[in-house]
């Protein structure tokens, strides 16, 4: 357990350089881009005078050195600033729109993972039949199309031909909690088709892997029924590689779906990243990148622990 | 003209139907034709009454456009989803556009110029409130419009105010300017969409509470997401706004405010994709209209520059390009040729006189070799930031131009930072315009020497002599011709290749009423679908 806590500890404090790192990177990959942020506000209409005058209220001015370092002073005190662009405090909107890209990610994942762990299962089980592949070439398909296609057939599918769900997802504020996860679903549907493949198919692998040692073999020639077989001995020793594909599919929920924002018209984070970085809005892109950094660190780390936690070798070392 | 007084009935009762003319002025008319009031009063129940507006209803805008940087500061406006929130329903200009596109009351009850059009004394319309109470006033409307001007001004509508040298109050309700130079069209820049009243001291994050005099105030603002507005009961015309409540909703994806529509999320949508908009036209739930307004797709080139500075050149490239072929293909026919001139045909003072440029190869080669060239190399920048399918646009037009000995080279530059980067800067590039409410300010905007954002550097003196004194002149048929004679101009001389004028086209929910004169300024109605459309 202590190796762990050591673990734990180092993997945060090389998280903690990691952010730091990336704060520099997106800080100044930022300037490198053409334009800034008098320009994208202003677009076609502006003139040399305009952007000067823009420049200086914002700040603009000033060497890149110093902006970053007023930057991460504020930062390292607590305070993420204000929006370049709307001057309302990044926190609460940021914190806002990350709370939506978490219910959406959990809610995806909450269809996907039992989903795609059941089918891992049964297709192993069935290998070879029909079924095994049907599931595969199905899940196949999904991820091989792109996410904006899945989108628009769910769509096409579910709100204009059937008419059961609502096609954008915009919530209003005053919303209730189920009336929400409603007008979520078809996102949440389209997000669960497109990251499922990898879960499902990862399970069927590990599982089949492990069906063919000697020790299943041997739990088989004692008796052991199929489902048993996989619930009590197989899958334990297959959870390992299942737990890290898993977060890090759950990583890409949180990180990477802004496409799906978009079709569904749904405020997250990914949406608010891409608005920001095009109006060169630098407070708030460095606030999601880093929401985003840390997501990644998090989970990775999360995904070590479980995964030393389900493997009892690195349990009980000898 | 003069008209019997039945005639005049019909004329008035018209009005009345459009909305053009309060059932109380129609009555004080119609008494003063030597109507019985009982009579005119029947009149009105029989055929204006027919097309009542009805009150009440939900009317939620599926607006495109929409970022997260959006505000309702009228300094940054720039597209659909803020100006209809802002421009369209919280606050106003002290003059409107109206339907056919000319200058009407708006906070301004009336106004009058000197006789050299350089004094223009407006009249405020008195008793009107803001959302929050306060009584309008002079001081509101003077520090409203003070905020686009001066150096520290960042405002997109700064060089429409430069022209301005003095606002001052005269008395409680009165207000005068004193331009540096005449402008005829004076009233038409006060209806800008940037140039919107609100109350004195509101600056940076106070614009987001949304305070102004318009028919809806603002109950939830999330930029890039949603506005909601509740019908403004004080309203300062009577009889409207028509809607209780009205939600601007961003979609900026087509196939999803398309889907929108279709599923009833939305009641009316704007750029709906010319590709499959023949789909949506067979369902019978939805009406599509286009209009053809002002918008343009321009290619500048720069008139000083090697090989542009040959006006021969920059003919054997007007004439080497299939206008015809680009309408059909990137706008699918939901246009009209542009004919290198950017007064549009809905506009009052449109050269209808001037002979459409056609695509011919050997009229193109022929200017070559006047220029005394056999062939012809030139670059154009192109990205899809100046208007969607430029890049697509840019091809059609290099293996048109091949036909006529001219190689382009197609230069795809990157869409961030096109604005600032390529447009201006490249002596060859494509680009948009919006275009602007009248023939001056179009051509003070691009074509005057020396003007901001003359993307041709075009430098004509009969032009600029002919702009200058258009811009004072106020007999109409003087006008007219001057502006027809500048359209020539720019036609044969000018550096714009010029080549469509591209529609809005729109659609909306089957039960909404539709006017049957929708305006062509701007999309969505000229953007004051809230306030004149109704549900039926």
């Amino acid at each position: 357990m202590i190796r762990l806590f050591v673990m734990v500890g180092e993997r945060l404090l090389f998280g903690a350089i990691t952010l730091l790192a990336v704060s520099i990177i997106i800080a100044s990959s930022v300037d490198l881009l053409p334009g800034d942020v008098a320009t994208a506000i202003l677009g076609q209409a502006a003139t040399p005078e305009t952007v000067a005058a823009l420049r200086k209220q914002l700040g603009l001015d000033l060497p890149f050195y110093q902006r970053y370092w007023e930057w991460l002073w504020d930062f390292l005190r607590g305070d993420m600033g204000v929006s370049l662009t709307n001057e309302r405090p990044v926190a609460p909107q940021v914190g806002e729109r990350f709370a939506n890209t978490l219910l959406l990610a959990a809610l995806a994942a909450a269809i996907a993972v039992p989903l795609s762990l059941a089918l891992g299962i049964l297709a192993a089980i069935y290998r070879g039949g029909w079924f095994d592949k049907l599931i595969s070439s199905s899940t196949l398909a999904a991820i091989s199309m792109p996410e904006f296609l899945v989108g628009y057939i769910v769509i096409a599918i579910f709100a204009v031909e059937l008419g059961w769900f609502p096609s954008i997802s915009t919530l209003r504020h005053d919303i209730s909690f189920l009336e929400r996860i409603y007008v979520m679903l078809l996102p949440c549907i389209t997000l669960a088709l497109v990251v499922m493949a990898h879960m499902m198919r990862l399970t069927r692998a590990a599982i089949i892997n492990l069906l063919a040692s000697p020790y299943i073999e041997m739990a088989r020639l004692k008796g052991v029924g199929t489902a048993r077989l996989i619930v009590y001995h197989a899958l334990p020793n297959a959870l390992s590689p299942i737990i890290t594909v898993i977060v890090l599919n759950l990583a890409y929920l949180i990180v990477g779906v802004v496409v799906v924002e978009v079709v569904f018209v749904y405020p997250g984070l990914g949406q608010l990243l891409v608005d920001s970085v095009s109006a060169r809005n630098l407070p708030v892109v460095q606030a999601s990148c880093l929401i985003f950094a840390g997501t990644y660190v998090t989970l990775n780390l999360l995904a070590d622990i479980f995964s030393s936690l389900a493997n009892p070798r690195l349990r009980h070392p000898r | 003209m003069f008209n019997t007084p039945k005639q005049s009935l019909q004329q008035l009762s018209d009005l009345v139907a459009k909305g053009r003319l309060s059932r109380r002025d129609f009555m004080t008319r119609a008494v003063a034709l030597g109507v019985s009031t009982l009579a005119a009063e029947h009149m009105l129940t029989t055929s204006a009454l027919a097309q009542t507006p009805k009150i009440g209803g939900l009317l939620r805008v599926g607006a495109p456009s929409a970022s997260t940087d959006d505000t309702l500061d009228p300094a940054t406006l720039d597209d659909s989803f803020d100006i209809l929130s802002c421009y369209g329903m919280l606050r106003n200009n002290l003059v409107d556009i109206d339907e056919y596109s000319a200058p009407v009351p708006g906070l301004a009850e009336s106004w009058e110029a000197s006789s050299d059009v350089a004094t223009w004394t407006f009249k405020l319309r008195r008793g009107v409130e803001f959302h929050n109470g306060k009584t309008m006033t002079v001081d509101d409307v003077i520090d409203s419009l003070n905020y686009h001007r001066g150096e520290e001004s960042a405002s997109s509508a700064k060089n429409l105010v430069e022209q301005i040298e003095e606002i001052r109050a005269d008395g409680k309700d009165t207000i005068v300017f004193k331009l540096k130079d005449g402008n005829a069209d004076f009233p038409v820049v006060l209806s800008s969409y940037q140039l919107l009243i609100f109350p004195e001291g509101t600056r940076g994050a106070e614009f987001d509470k949304g305070i102004g005099t318009g028919p809806y105030s603002l109950q939830y603002w999330e930029p890039g997401v949603r506005m909601e507005g509740k019908r403004n009961p004080n309203y300062y015309r009577e009889g409207k706004p028509h809607f209780d409540e009205v939600h601007v909703i961003g979609i900026n994806d087509v196939v999803s405010r398309t889907a929108a529509l279709q599923t009833g999320q939305v009641d009316i949508m704007s750029r709906c994709d010319v590709k499959t908009v023949h789909l949506l036209e067979r369902n019978s739930d939805v009406q599509v209209f286009q209009v053809t307004g002002t918008k343009h797709y321009t290619a500048p080139m720069h008139v000083d520059a090697a090989p542009f500075d040959d006006v021969n050149v920059r003919k054997a490239i007007k004439y080497g390009i299939d206008r015809q072929a680009i309408l059909d293909t990137i706008l699918l026919g939901y246009g009209e040729l542009g004919n290198d001139q950017p007064i549009a045909p809905t506009m009052r003072f449109h050269n209808p006189d001037i002979p459409q440029t056609q695509y011919d190869p050997d009229m193109a080669r022929y200017h070559l070799k006047q220029a005394g060239l056999s062939s012809l190399d030139v670059n154009l920048a192109a990205a899809d930031a100046a208007f969607a399918g430029a890049v697509d646009t840019a091809v059609l037009f290099q293996e048109q131009a091949s036909k006529a000995g001219i190689n382009i080279n197609v230069d795809r530059v990157s869409e961030d930072g096109y604005w600032n980067d390529i447009w201006l800067v490249r002596p060859w590039c494509m680009c948009f315009w919006a275009g602007r409410p009248t023939e001056d300010l179009m051509f003070s905007s691009a074509y005057e020497a020396g003007a901001d954002w003359n993307d041709t550097r075009w430098a004509n003196p009969r032009f600029n002599d002919l702009l200058v004194a258009a811009r004072k002149e106020l007999d109409e048929n003087k006008r007219r011709e001057m502006y027809y004679e500048m359209q020539q101009l720019c036609h044969d001389d000018g550096g714009a290749v010029i080549f469509t004028f591209a529609a809005d086209v729109q659609a909306a929910s089957a039960d909404l009423h539709k006017p049957d004169q929708v305006a062509s300024n701007w999309e969505f109605d000229g953007h004051k679908v809230a306030e004149r459309w109704w549900w039926s």
